[in-house]
């Protein structure tokens, strides 16, 4: 089994006009920068993207809201992005704004299977406006909807030919979930290792999950926020 | 780690108020720090006291900012700021770190907040037609940690109360706070409203209710703001 393609540009060929794509990161960190690159390359339109920001502005989500390929975005914080501030504010584009444990539950429950779940998270505030509640054991909860998309993209440190992932430090972040919650996952790595390379017990995205799988033609890997201190 | 850069009168301020957080941690604590000024109180930790400090990005155990050079952009806290790794470092994804926060398991999460009233609801995270960040992890933080403390200026900028009678802006959780912690107070969130412990130095208890929109009722056992 190989599921190897050349590049960026290849594992997007099929992205249509108003896919639901979920894009992994937390910020920049553990972002699918090649992805990103070559679907704003692609100009594909009227696109609903699930991610935790939108990058910043000008890099990783942030170039697709810049020329205009998102319409609908359903995240947890955009406060480092100022154009979609004024895109929100003025109406030209779609937000859903979802807590970060139930954004990141509800595409852990779309890959599992699981319809819908309740949560204590948001109760009471505009975040459950609308939504059923339920009393369990005395204390009221949410229900909350599993996600799913049309295509995910996700980064890896190291991956394999069958699709095997492993992620490094903070930058797994959102990527294992959104990894299961799509039709099409395509992973881009930093290293194609051999299949057996990867020591089974330290896999975090078993190869199931993975359709397409390529090495990132270039990591930037922008740091956001360089904090350092002066002595050891 | 240094504060962020404001001047003079509003870093001791920001130093007051984590320095007396810094006070309710306990050994073998598991922390969960907001963005911002709650961050600072890494620097603050008690003597002979471990914390294990949580990140809702996937991670148990950060350390502090990196050395110069040793900057490594899959490593961040929350605030998307680089740090380090500590001995007993774990990483996990998204979901499993919000499991751990929605399962109760983390004993103290700090965060900032714009209002806060009496019954101990907060509000943090959009001004309305104004200012839309989004809440980020906010929500689930402070519906399930098993203590909640905010750390915040008691007043805006233009001196206006920021601890309220009843919210004004769209909430981040309703009866969640259970501390409040300002340069000027510290006070606890209970059923009968908000008690006031204890008062900075050089300030009375009137200053502080002034300062508040909220009534507060005053401990039996008031005393000077440790820090």
């Amino acid at each position: 089994m190989n599921k190897v393609v050349a590049n960026a540009d290849e594992a997007i060929r099929d992205v249509f006009d108003g896919a639901v794509i979920m894009i992994g990161g937390f910020g920049l960190c553990g972002m699918p920068e090649n992805l990103i690159r070559a679907l704003t390359r692609k100009g594909t339109k009227n696109l609903t993207t699930i991610s935790n920001n939108v990058g910043v502005d000008g890099v990783g989500n942030g170039l697709l809201l810049a020329a205009g390929q998102i319409v609908h975005h359903i995240g947890t914080y955009v406060g480092e992005n100022k154009l979609l501030e004024e895109m929100v504010l003025k109406g030209t584009i779609k937000l859903d704004l979802v807590p970060q444990g139930t954004f990141s539950e509800r595409i852990r429950a779309g890959g599992a299977g699981i319809p819908a779940f309740f949560t204590p998270t948001g109760v009471g505030t505009i975040v459950a406006d609308g939504k059923e509640t339920r009393e369990f054991d005395g204390r009221t909860y949410l229900m909350e909807r599993g996600l799913k998309a049309d295509f995910a993209f996700v980064k890896a440190w190291k991956g394999d030919a069958q699709g095997n992932l492993v992620y490094r430090k903070t930058a797994r972040n959102f990527n294992p979930m959104m990894a299961t919650a799509a039709k099409v996952t395509i992973a881009e790595v930093e290293h194609l290792v051999e299949v057996g390379e990867l020591d089974g017990d330290s896999i975090h995205t078993p190869s199931v999950y993975v359709k397409r799988i390529f090495v990132g033609e270039l990591y930037e890997k922008r740091i956001e926020r360089r904090t350092v201190r002066k002595h050891a | 780690m240094t504060a962020p850069g404001k001047p003079g009168k509003d870093v001791d301020k920001r130093e007051r108020i984590v320095k007396r957080i810094a006070r309710e941690l306990r050994d073998g604590f598991y922390v969960n720090l907001g963005i911002g000024m709650p961050t600072l109180i890494a620097n603050y930790v008690p003597r002979g006291i471990e914390v294990i400090l949580q990140s809702e990005n996937g991670m148990l155990g950060i350390g502090p900012y990196p050395v110069e050079g040793q900057e490594d952009c899959d490593l961040i806290n929350a605030g998307k700021e680089t740090v380090s790794e500590m001995a007993g470092t774990s990483y996990f994804s998204s979901a499993d770190s919000f499991a751990m926060i929605r399962g109760g398991h983390i004993d103290l999460s700090v965060l900032g907040a714009m209002e806060v009233d009496e019954s101990g609801s907060l509000a943090n995270w959009m001004i309305p037609g104004k200012m839309v960040k989004g809440m980020g992890g906010a929500m689930d933080l402070v519906a399930s940690a098993r203590r909640v403390v905010v750390a915040m200026e008691h007043t805006t900028r233009d001196g206006v109360p920021k601890i309220l009678k009843k919210c004004t802006l769209p909430l981040t959780g309703v009866k969640v706070v259970d501390t409040i912690v300002t340069e000027m107070a510290y006070i606890r969130v209970t059923k009968d409203g908000l008690v006031l412990e204890e008062v900075a130095s050089g300030l009375t208890a009137e200053d502080v209710q002034r300062a508040t929109e909220a009534r507060l009722i005053l401990s039996p056992h008031l005393k000077e703001m440790e820090s």
